[in-house]
């Protein structure tokens, strides 16, 4: 990460932030797979036999 | 500690080797050939008893050998194989040391005791044949969980000293800029690690507790959702893995560089993104689920990671392409691959794998992962087939290749066998296609996978199931497919195991004489190189005939679903 080199491109800069790039690994499967799925699943109606 | 008797330079590659991470290493890529030596054996049982001729194993063995096979070189084989590539990718490449090798040599102890826990569990006890999945409500041995759980631990522990790694070397300033590419995809891979098992610990510690009677029960549709953003995200730490192999066999053997870092790179951080997503492709008739749901996680977004890796299958070939013409190969449309290594199995496996990877498994996948034709094949021997080309032809072949320059460069030992190392990624591949191409065939005539007696004749006279000829010689020609696959396993097995035990000892400062890293042509040799303004015509027709093929396949699937209800 250098920090010295601001007029390095936008792109460049995430690619070097490897920690950013760790929290969208993380963060974009939690919510539009597995929150998003979830939810889906515990708004289903229980049956009532 | 002194930092000089700690490293030393590798002869071949000029490489700073830091002997602690080398020695972990050695240890992670040994435990996975054991675990894919079990898996194996197990895998051509499997295909023996669904040899319709054969049927080898009686049910109850069947369902145990599958699981085995599923879960040793799925899970074991490859994750400690990629704890090895981490490694080398973090440390060797960048001429780093290696963040606490202490705590990797406890991570693979982890991961050791829990594939033997495992396995205990599910070959020795034999109450434990829940699949892979272990889908809740089947229930499993406690260790089968325990086993898994601590593997898992082991392996994130793992991903954070890779991580660790990374931070030293920049800190140390061991590289220059950017994180080099392979390198780069090694950290993607790290990073889809890190979502993949946390989320098997996420699904897996409440299933221990329900195993252990503490809790009362496991929702099965959330266990479903949960499990597969651990088993196909798992997928995904191979491909970026295998993929970064691609792209450092073409460096070690051509002196290629990338067509363009820029989109090598971002097709790499397009993984990141989207590709673990793709999870949904499993869950594409599950209830409960929308369609919203299926259809953004499967099409829309994974469509994106799908291009990114074409992007790779262009780019990699491509770049070698280009490095071959500008060292003379130059004529024509295919000099450049005609007169590439192909005798050399670093190379062989490394082509292999990803036309293998791209024609069998890539295009396959797409075609699954739409919603409305998976369901002409869903549950179906294709799904197996379908993954063979992806994680055996394309992920076990790649790491096969690399096996071959890693004993001479990590273990300092010239190959035995050299004959038989040769034609080992041919024997393999062959009989690995012949196993995906198969099994795809009988699944899309409705050969259902995991099942022991498709025609039901033990359900008593007049209560089986006819399966077309067609089907059944399809489910023959898979066992002797897998026959040949299995040979293919042994060779490598023999070459390697036999190459570390009693291969020459490499002194010091020897090379081991065949090319093992090709220097980069200077770049002015890359002027004037293609036909007129083509750097690289030959890869461009490759590229063509698989759009051609990938989008005829993609409609006649549409035309089996059309005619599944007699639409049209
Ligand atoms: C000698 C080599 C191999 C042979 C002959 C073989 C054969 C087979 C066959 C026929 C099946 C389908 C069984 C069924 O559904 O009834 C299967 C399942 C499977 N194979 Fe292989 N295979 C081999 C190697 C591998 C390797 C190297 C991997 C992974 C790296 C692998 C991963 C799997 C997985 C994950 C399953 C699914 C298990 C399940 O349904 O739970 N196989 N194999
Ligand atoms: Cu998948």
């Amino acid at each position: 990460m250098q920090d010295d080199d601001k007029d390095q491109p936008f792109m460049q800069k995430v690619l070097d932030n490897h920690f950013l790039l760790l929290f969208i690994g993380l963060a974009v499967p939690t919510l539009t797979y597995i929150v998003w799925g979830v939810m889906e699943l515990v708004s289903l109606p229980i049956a009532n036999p | 500690m002194n930092a000089n008797t700690d490293f030393r330079i590798c002869p071949e590659s000029g490489l700073k080797i830091h002997r602690p991470a080398e020695a972990l290493i050695k240890a992670n890529a040994v435990l996975a050939v054991v675990f894919l030596l079990v898996g194996g054996v197990l895998g051509l049982l499997v295909g023996l008893t669904r040899w319709p001729e054969v049927h080898l194993l009686p049910a109850d063995a069947f369902y145990k050998v599958l699981t085995g096979h599923g879960i040793n070189v799925l899970i074991f084989w490859i994750i400690f194989f990629e704890v090895a590539v981490l490694h080398f990718a973090s440390a060797v490449l960048l001429n780093s040391r290696m963040a606490t090798p202490k705590l990797g040599w406890a991570s693979t102890g982890l991961m050791l005791v829990g594939a033997l826990l495992n396995n205990y569990a599910v070959l020795v006890k034999g109450n434990s044949s829940v699949m892979m999945t272990s889908y809740v409500p089947l229930p499993a041995d406690t260790l089968f969980y325990v086993g898994l759980i601590l593997f898992a631990v082991g392996a994130l522990i793992h991903c954070f000293i890779f991580l660790g790694t990374l931070v030293i070397a920049r800190g140390e300033r061991t590289y220059e800029g950017s994180l080099p590419l392979v390198s780069f995809g090694a950290l993607v891979a790290c990073i889809i690690a890190i979502f993949t098992i946390a989320s098997g610990a996420v699904i897996l510690i409440p299933t221990l507790a329900w195993n252990l009677g503490l809790i009362s029960h496991v929702d099965p549709g959330v266990y479903r959702l949960i499990w597969w953003a651990f088993g196909h995200s798992s997928q995904q730490i191979n491909v970026a893995t295998h993929v970064s192999i691609w792209y450092l066999t073409a460096a070690l053997l051509f002196g290629a560089k990338p067509l363009s870092e820029k989109v090598s790179r971002f097709a790499f951080f397009l993984y990141i993104a989207v590709l673990q997503i793709a999870s949904a492709h499993h869950l594409l008739v599950d209830p409960g689920l929308s369609a919203e749901w299926k259809i953004f996680n499967t099409s829309y977004a994974m469509y994106l990671a799908v291009m990114a890796s074409m992007v790779h299958g262009l780019t990699v070939p491509g770049s070698i392409e280009a490095a071959q013409r500008a060292h003379g190969l130059n004529s024509g449309f295919f000099e450049w691959l005609r007169k590439a290594p192909w005798g050399n199995p670093v190379f062989s496996a490394m082509f292999l794998s990803l036309v293998g990877f791209g024609v069998l498994g890539g295009i396959t996948g797409v075609v699954m992962g739409t919603e409305q034709i998976n369901l002409v094949i869903h549950n179906t021997m294709y799904v197996p087939g379908h993954f063979h080309g992806t994680v055996v032809v394309g992920t076990t072949l790649a790491f096969m290749g690399i096996t071959y320059w890693l004993v001479p460069v990590l273990f300092r030992r010239d190959l035995i066998l050299k004959g038989v190392a040769r034609w080992q990624p041919y024997v393999f591949a062959a009989g690995m296609s012949g196993v995906a191409l198969f099994l795809m065939g009988a699944g899309t005539l409705g050969v259902p996978r995991r099942h022991w007696d498709i025609l039901f004749s033990s359900a008593g006279a007049g209560n089986g199931y006819e399966f077309s000829a067609a089907a059944l010689t399809l489910m023959s020609l898979n066992g002797l497919s897998a026959v040949l696959a299995a040979l293919g396993g042994a060779m490598y097995i023999g070459v390697v195991v036999g190459s570390i035990l009693f291969g020459r000892k490499l002194a010091e400062n020897e090379k081991v004489g065949t090319l093992m890293v090709r220097a980069a042509p200077p770049a002015e040799k890359y002027h004037n190189i293609g036909m007129g303004t083509i750097t690289i015509p030959g890869t461009m027709v490759l590229v063509g005939v698989f759009f051609v093929a990938f989008a005829l396949y993609y409609f006649i699937n549409w035309k089996f679903l059309a005619e599944t209800w007699g639409l049209s």
